[in-house]
């Protein structure tokens, strides 16, 4: 079959791509050649286009799709600051569910090297992908933090005694587990979102609606509906 | 030599200028013709008086002092400047009040997001005219404007400030509730105003029409089977839609859930869509509390176009390219 409804839809590759490609399948759509070429990015005879998931919001706000998946994590780390500052301008139209991460505040195991930089230096170090988010963290709980962006494996970071903490992203906590790090606070558990641009919102209200009303008919497994305890 | 503007600011060179002047020409031709005369009033405001206006999102970026230490702000749109000019030069006369502009307004942007820090503005502002009937004057206007400009699939997302709020009241939702799920709508975030419902206590028959509502939008269809306690809030655009000339009525898109981020707006609010374009072309809204609070209380309405997003989906339009222009739903007008 060929595009949803006639939506053009953002589809992330990376974590939360099998989910949504899943999703997409159930709703009718043939997904063999999206599943099999990794290297191809525009479907244009069913209407998905693939990127990395910190684009989604872009392309989505743009209007170069009408739809998009992509998570929660992305969607915070994009929103506003402060009031007056406006955040990307899309609709958040559903919990997919699937994709469920939770994004923690995490250092080295022993006694907490960051409480101890708190109490002696008064600030903390933090790493992290999600500088918004982690700055967000620590203000609203009142701590003096140095935000340390970094691109690439934020675990490295504490290893190395550049910082005292790292605020990442975590499903299993495998990977913090062993680098030795452990989970000191869990800030905010993230899930898949379906966005929608503002004016396609508008425009295409039927065929985003009714796709709205088939993706809350499927099945709760196809849509992996998870703990109503995120944000 | 390379020498930088800021980031946000652009120079606009005779070959775009034509084109932008033509379409000021028109719009300018279609605002006097209905008897909206031009004013220009000063890029620099007192502060102390700009901020008599509730701008919330659209509040003034840029301060500058003057040489006695005053607070000197850019202005970051047209319609409170105006709000003062009634209340100060036009203290007494005898109302309604038509004015247009077109004006460059200034607004904070968030790096690397392309945003205008300097955008030119073209709108009209309707003071003294209650609703329905101003409402449906300016949509006239808008619509009258647009025609002329050569746009062909723009439609008007028309909607209601005053609706949720309304519905919240009638459905008893609780004082302490009402600020969170008026900023969820606000946010666009239809998760978290479900989620927030689903945990504020209120009944799911309750829970339910809040979240449903405001997310109804298309045809007059979507005035019509309203459930009782939303009968009251959906009155005025009701109202508004029994006085709209068929050829405005046929652009309009009712939608329930309409709210614009300006802190002013009363009533009625609308946004200009095109399909050429991702995001609204321009907006406006009756901010029948505004005049008062600059000493003059009278209800009015006006909108405000962004001429280079009109001059984008103009040529958009017209190479027949665009980010939406597959798929819009049916019974779109062209």
């Amino acid at each position: 079959m060929s595009a949803v409804n006639g939506l053009t839809i953002a589809v992330p590759r990376g974590a939360l791509f099998d989910g949504t490609v899943d999703l997409l399948e159930a709703l009718g759509m043939d997904t063999e050649e999206l599943r099999s070429n990794d290297r191809k990015l525009l479907f244009g005879d069913i209407g998905v286009i693939t990127m990395r998931p910190s684009d989604v919001p872009t392309y989505v706000e743009a209007g170069a799709a009408d739809l998009g998946v992509t998570g929660k994590d992305v969607l915070l780390e994009q929103s506003a600051q402060r009031p007056g500052e406006g955040g990307r301008d899309v609709y958040e139209l559903l919990d997919l569910g699937y994709g469920r991460c939770t994004m923690v505040l995490a250092s080295e195991a022993g006694p907490d090297p960051a409480l101890e930089a708190l109490r002696r230096l008064g600030v903390m170090r933090v790493a992290t992908k999600y500088p918004r988010i982690a700055a967000r963290h620590l203000e609203e709980t009142g701590r003096q933090a140095e935000i340390v962006e970094v691109k690439g494996s934020v675990e490295l970071a504490p290893l190395t005694g550049m910082v005292e903490a790292i605020v990442d992203l975590t499903a299993t906590g495998t990977t913090l587990r062993e680098n030795n790090l452990i989970i000191r606070e869990e800030i905010v558990v993230c899930t898949a979102r379906l966005i929608a641009n503002p004016v396609a919102h508008k425009l295409k209200a039927s065929a985003i609606d009714e796709l709205l009303r088939r993706l809350r008919e499927l099945p709760a497994a196809a849509r992996g509906r998870g703990a109503p305890d995120h944000v | 030599m390379i020498h930088p503007i800021p980031s946000g600011t652009r120079d606009v060179l005779p070959d775009e200028t034509r084109e932008v002047r033509a379409i000021t020409d028109i719009l300018r031709g279609v605002f006097e013709r209905h008897g909206y005369g031009e004013v220009y009033t000063p890029a620099l405001e007192y502060e102390s008086v700009l901020a008599r206006a509730d701008m919330a999102e659209a509040q003034p970026a840029y301060r500058v002092f003057d040489e006695t230490g005053a607070v000197l702000v850019l202005r970051s749109d047209m319609t409170v400047p105006i709000a003062r000019v009634v209340a100060t030069r036009y203290a007494t006369s005898e109302p309604p009040l038509r004015f247009c502009y077109f004006a460059h307004c200034y607004r904070g942007v968030r790096p690397q997001r392309g945003q205008p820090r300097e955008l030119l503005q073209a709108g009209i502002e309707l003071i003294g005219a209650p609703a329905p009937q101003g409402t449906a004057e300016a949509l006239a206007v808008l619509c009258h404007a647009l025609d002329a400009t050569g746009l062909k699939d723009y439609r008007i997302g028309l909607g209601d400030a005053s609706l949720f709020p309304a519905l919240m009241a009638s459905l008893n939702v609780p004082d302490a509730a009402r600020p969170g799920l008026l900023e969820s709508l606000v946010l666009r975030d239809v998760v978290g105003l479900e989620r927030t419902l689903s945990e504020s206590g209120l009944s799911a028959d309750t829970a339910a029409l809040l979240t449903e509502l405001p997310q109804r939008r298309g045809g007059p269809e979507v005035l019509l089977d309203m459930p009782a306690q939303a009968q009251e809030a959906v009155t005025g655009l009701r109202r508004v839609h029994e006085l709209l000339e068929p050829d405005v009525a046929e652009r309009v898109i009712f939608d329930l859930g309409l709210v614009r981020n300006i802190g002013y707006y009363t009533g009625a609010v609308f946004d200009v869509y095109d399909p050429a374009l991702g995001a609204p072309i321009g907006g406006g809204g009756r901010y029948d509390e505004l005049l008062g609070r600059f000493g003059r209380r009278l209800p009015a309405v006006g909108f405000a176009l962004g001429v280079d997003r009109l001059h984008i989906a103009l040529a958009g339009e017209e190479r027949g390219t665009g980010a939406l222009l597959a798929g819009a739903d049916a019974g779109s007008v062209s």
